[in-house]
């Protein structure tokens, strides 16, 4: 049974077992399967190659990833939800260390310290960003991190019905529709003004609202009136919910929790996390203090041992799955720890000062590609409120040409806002960041206006 | 063999609750023996003033560290008096369940229900065929 | 707690000659003036944000983020990092973990441009790449577990399972049926409750037999028409064999109900049985366990979910499909789906290294998995079963659950094993799961475990059942060897602190 082939992830050796089984008393391994029927056990292998050495292996893998256009083999200006931007080289040198990315969930806090004050750190930077009192210890991806919000506000709340504009990515607004669609529950969208924002909220908030769901910046890259917003959900008891996308938006704007958001959530793998398809990724969800109790995924907190140690562990367990089951606030279990302790990496090198000089820079390259769009003939900007890093724009042929247009002359334009916007016309959605330099924007620009080849 | 105290004079609920009558108030909370099994008591969650209960209906929670547990209403009635301490310090639940860990006070239509509990042999011998 | 080097073969205390740094959080290094950043030059016109949104609309300042220099973010993560246990310098023998070893080659591969640098939203026609693993991937799972159809989607275990139960619920609807209900084993992992209570269905306990396995005469019961569901894991918490899943799979189709799977143990099954062949109608499997993805501390894992054809209707959009013209696509084409599950395609890089993996094992190696895992966890049971108490007494799979009935004499519990075994170098093991064993001791070794690994651990938890009788109070007041002693949890609770402030009020 055990073939003369050493496998370089298994050690056992034919003497190993030999020896193990006289331990155990049994004559052969296939005996251990003596109490699977006979009928279920698989009589031929299955149906897979044979083992592959390394090098077999990361040829297979090189010849896919060379098949894939990506951010290094093209200029990048396609956002919506994932953005490019540059992670510095400490962050993948620090979790690339074995003690971080080959450990466990901290439960076993004496053996896991560094983990838990990383996540405190995140915590704290999280509830500094969002100007919120307790930030937890992530969610899957924004999108799933904004539909807990909205379970969260309608447990609190006791109300069935979800208020959610327009201008929330459309992804997110799919898998809102699908975590609420087992629970009777009720969403009336707020709709997008001329200009870009949400409509006023106040028409579309009555007393059995749970929630209001704005996207700051929304998918439109516009920044929207969130105080408006507050103030319309509070006077009906609802809550207001700001869901972010583009965290690094957080170090520009009014903090959600100073324009009255009662939870802010989203994506924050704008923080050092490769973009990779989609995922991992690393949502976040912040609330108030009086609200902690309702907030699913872990928590870390600080304590002492009896020598009066300060340390930290993972604390108010009872919300979770693993002690209240069926009446969890979440079924979370496994989230996305690596991920943010690359976030929590990344926050610390580009620090107060830095991150801010980031912001202030993707907001000036997309001020800049608005203004060369502005005086150029053909092109126009789609809506007039203020943008951040990204913005939608009109343009004078069909959005998959000029698409396939930029793809010829190695750049990814942005976004076809078609399926989401077909009212807009041909229209793209482009995100300029810190990676897109000035000529790059040039050519875009001439791109688009029907110019290159 | 862990001792549980079980006071005589207190009727006791197969959910580990303790009452005691007074005029036609009871009051209750849990007894020795849940907060034992419960360990460090870490939060209360007790319920608003004015609501009205169904014997044996599930009014609030109380958290350990690792575990979790409903609270159920004894008896039938009002609640008129809730335990503010027990928000700032659950841990009088561990230190003196029967006393300054009293969790509410529920006002009887009927007080003559309180003889459905256990008396204290009885819950003695409740406790007795669920430890080992 | 640094690195084990003791020899094999001896009962062992670990030589931990531990140099151990203290370091403080990042918001009491931070200095004003240091950045761990270099910005590039600017080369467009600098804008003014008050300028163009309203001054009320912008922030002033970041008050709650650090001021470091990169040597200071260096030094202190790294030192973070020498706290920390991991898979890499111990075992983890926890039970329904399947800690196993995580391939260096998986890193390699995740992180190449093709795979790390890709977005989501770009076009189909230029990411064939990806979209060819996600065909091949999808066809290994199902090859592995006897399932017609696979989500590559869901982010974690969890996220599948809410997946799985989600597409049961709309097979019943769709057959115009309204089920309210969904079984549970005693011994289910809380995720399992947990998911069926998200979609709305009340959970039924069943219980566990007297020999630790599911009998069709308590399922027989509890099964109605108004069940829409069992969720079963098979082998079970306990690390048995339900024996009798095909004949319990059999009661619940018959009431029309559907079969759902937990696969955290498929490593014990690798190549030997398959769910899809016991009446397994829909499964996730976890990514981070069975297939080796780093457990990253917490995540990121993957939880994909196999479906037989009755339910492929509604799986998750988008779904793989092979375009017209050659290739792949994407497609939201599939009219009974339940929708978007994942703001995007799941977690590509947990994918990507599971890919790896399974090409690097192959039909062999896979099958090697489960025989070394199953061989692992019989091997710890038959030299721990005089020490230590066994609760079901049954040939285990891949895991082995003892408790600490031997040890309460001497006032000892699991707890104090787990932190005592903490001083002898390893993770412990679970603790007090599966909750239908008092004190539980969950222990799973995986295949990456060598003999002699597992000697060492045999050895330590054998001392420490000496200790307890001899020395109680030693394991009462572990660990020893660590940078802190036991922590409070019960302050933690009572008083959460969830994040640091400037002002020094904290104690």
């Amino acid at each position: 049974m055990i073939e003369a082939r050493p496998l370089r992830y298994i050690p056992h050796t034919r003497d190993d077992v030999r020896r193990m089984l006289e331990v155990i008393g049994r004559p052969r391994v296939e005996d251990l399967f003596a109490a699977i029927p006979v009928e279920l056990r698989l009589r031929r292998p299955l149906a897979l190659p044979e083992p592959a050495s390394e090098q077999e292996v990361l040829a297979e893998l090189e010849r896919l990833a060379g098949a894939n256009a990506n951010a290094r083999s093209h200029d990048w200006f396609l956002g919506a939800g994932t953005y490019s931007h540059f992670i510095p080289s400490a962050v993948d040198a620090l979790v690339s260390r074995a003690e971080f990315y080959t450990s466990y969930t901290p439960y076993q806090a004496e053996i896991s310290q560094g983990t838990l004050q990383a996540i405190f750190e995140w915590q704290t930077m999280m509830c500094g960003l969002t100007a919120l009192d307790v930030s937890n210890a992530s969610m899957y991806d924004g999108a799933s991190a904004t539909a807990e919000a909205a379970l969260m506000a309608m447990r609190i709340t006791r109300r069935n019905r979800v208020a959610v504009s327009a201008s929330l990515h459309p992804h997110y607004r799919q898998v809102l529709d699908t975590h609420l669609a087992g629970l009777r529950a009720e969403i009336v969208t707020i709709p997008r003004g001329e200009d870009g924002r949400s409509e006023p909220v106040a028409d579309f908030v009555d007393g059995e609202t749970a929630a209001v769901i704005l996207q700051q910046p929304n998918f439109l890259g516009i920044v929207e009136e969130l105080s408006e917003a507050a103030e319309a959900a509070h006077a009906k008891g609802a809550l207001l919910i700001a869901s972010v996308t583009e965290a690094l938006s957080l170090a520009l704007l009014r903090p959600p929790g100073e324009a009255g958001a009662d939870i802010a959530c989203g994506e924050a793998q704008s923080f050092g996390v490769p973009m990779a398809f989609g995922g991992p990724h690393l949502g976040f969800l912040a609330t108030r203090a009086e609200l902690v109790r309702q907030l699913p995924g872990r928590l870390v907190g600080e304590t002492a041992d009896a020598r009066g140690k300060r340390g930290f562990v993972l604390t108010l367990s009872t919300r979770e799955q693993h002690i209240r089951r069926e009446r969890a606030t979440s079924n979370i279990c496994t989230n996305q720890g690596l991920c943010l302790l690359m976030a929590t990496i990344y926050l610390a090198l580009l620090g107060r000062v830095g991150l801010r000089k980031l912001a202030e820079m993707n907001l000036a390259k997309a001020e800049y590609a608005k203004a060369r769009i502005r005086e150029t003939p053909g092109l126009a900007l789609a809506c007039s409120a203020p943008t951040f890093n990204e913005f939608a724009v009109r343009l004078p042929l069909p959005a998959s040409e000029a698409l396939a247009r930029a793809e010829r002359a190695g750049i990814i334009a942005g976004l076809d806002l078609r399926p989401h916007l077909p009212e807009l016309g041909p229209a793209l959605l482009i995100c300029t960041t810190e990676l897109n330099g000035r000529e790059s924007i040039d050519r875009l620009i001439g791109i688009l206006a029907g110019g290159g080849s | 063999m862990a001792k549980y105290d079980i006071p005589e004079h207190l009727r006791y609920s197969e959910e580990d609750e303790w009452a005691r009558l007074e005029g036609n108030r009871v009051t209750m909370g849990i007894t020795d023996y849940a907060q034992q099994q419960l360990g460090d008591i870490v939060y209360v969650e007790l319920p608003e003033l004015g609501r009205v209960l169904d014997a044996g209906e599930p009014f609030g929670v109380i958290e350990s560290v690792k575990a979790v547990s409903d609270l159920y209403a004894p008896v039938a009635g009002e609640v008129v008096e809730v335990n503010e301490v027990l928000a700032e310090q659950p841990e009088a639940v561990n230190e003196d369940c029967y006393g300054d860990g009293w969790m509410i006070a529920i006002q009887v239509d009927d007080a003559s229900t309180l003889a459905n509990l256990l008396d204290a042999a009885a819950y003695l011998k409740h406790v007795n065929d669920r430890s080992e | 707690m640094s690195g084990s080097g003791s020899p094999p073969r001896q009962a062992s205390q670990v030589e931990v000659a531990d140099l151990a740094r203290d370091e403080p959080l990042l918001f009491e290094r931070s200095a004003p003036g240091r950045c761990g950043c270099s910005l590039p030059r600017l080369d467009v016109p600098e804008v003014d944000p008050g300028a163009l949104l309203s001054p009320d609309q912008v922030r002033a300042d970041l008050p709650g983020l650090p001021e470091l220099s990169e040597v200071e973010v260096v030094r202190h993560f790294t030192r973070l990092s020498t706290w920390n246990t991991a898979v890499d310098l111990a075992p983890y023998p926890l039970g329904s973990c399947t800690m196993k070893y995580n391939p260096k080659l998986n890193e390699k591969v995740a992180r190449l441009p093709g795979f790390s640098a890709g977005h989501p939203l770009q076009p189909d026609a230029l990411r064939q790449g990806l979209l060819e693993l996600f065909h091949r991937l999808e066809a290994q799972l199902a090859e592995i577990s006897g399932m017609d159809r696979v989500t590559l989607q869901p982010a974690a275990g969890a996220q599948g399972e809410l997946a799985g139960i989600m597409m049961i619920r709309a097979c019943h609807e769709r057959r115009g049926e309204r089920r309210s209900k969904v079984m549970v084993p005693d011994s289910a992992h809380g995720t399992n409750p947990a998911s069926a209570a998200l979609n709305g269905y009340q959970v039924v306990a069943v219980p566990s037999g007297e020999d630790g396995i599911l009998r069709p005469e308590a399922v027989e019961a509890a099964m109605t028409e108004e069940v829409a569901a069992l969720m079963i894991t098979n082998p079970n918490t306990l690390g048995l064999f339900e024996e009798h899943i095909q004949r319990i799979t059999g009661i619940v189709h018959a009431k029309g109900g559907l079969v759902y799977g937990d696969g955290a143990n498929l490593n014990a099954l690798l190549g030997v049985a398959r769910p899809g062949d016991m009446g397994i109608d829909v499964m996730h499997f976890n990514l981070h366990k069975t297939f080796s993805t780093p457990h990253g501390g917490g995540g990121p894992g993957a939880g994909p979910v196999g479906v037989k054809e009755v339910l492929a209707p509604h799986l998750p959009i988008p779904v793989v499909r092979e375009a017209a013209g050659g290739g792949f696509e994407l497609s939201e084409d599939l009219p009974h789906t339940i929708g978007r599950l994942h703001g995007n395609l799941g977690n590509v890089g947990v994918l990507v290294r599971a890919f790896a993996y399974i090409l690097s094992l192959g039909a062999e190696g896979l099958r090697r998995c489960a025989e070394m895992a199953v061989l692992n966890a019989n091997y710890l049971l038959a030299r721990l079963r005089d020490a230590y108490h066994v609760p079901y007494d049954r040939p285990v799979m891949h895991e082995c659950v003892l408790s600490d009935r031997n040890l309460r004499d001497a006032g000892v519990t699991t707890l104090d094993v787990a932190k005592r075994l903490i001083d002898y170098g390893f993770h412990p093991p679970t603790i007090y799961f599966p909750l239908i064993v008092p004190g539980a001791l969950m222990i799973e070794p995986t295949e990456s475990e060598s003999p002699e690994e597992l000697d060492r651990l045999v050895e330590s938890l054998l001392a420490i059942e000496r200790e307890a009788r001899e020395n109680p109070e030693l394991l009462r007041s572990a660990p020893h060897r660590t940078r802190h002693g036991r922590l409070d949890e019960t302050r933690a609770a009572r008083k959460p602190v969830l994040r640091w402030r400037p002002d020094p009020a904290s104690d």
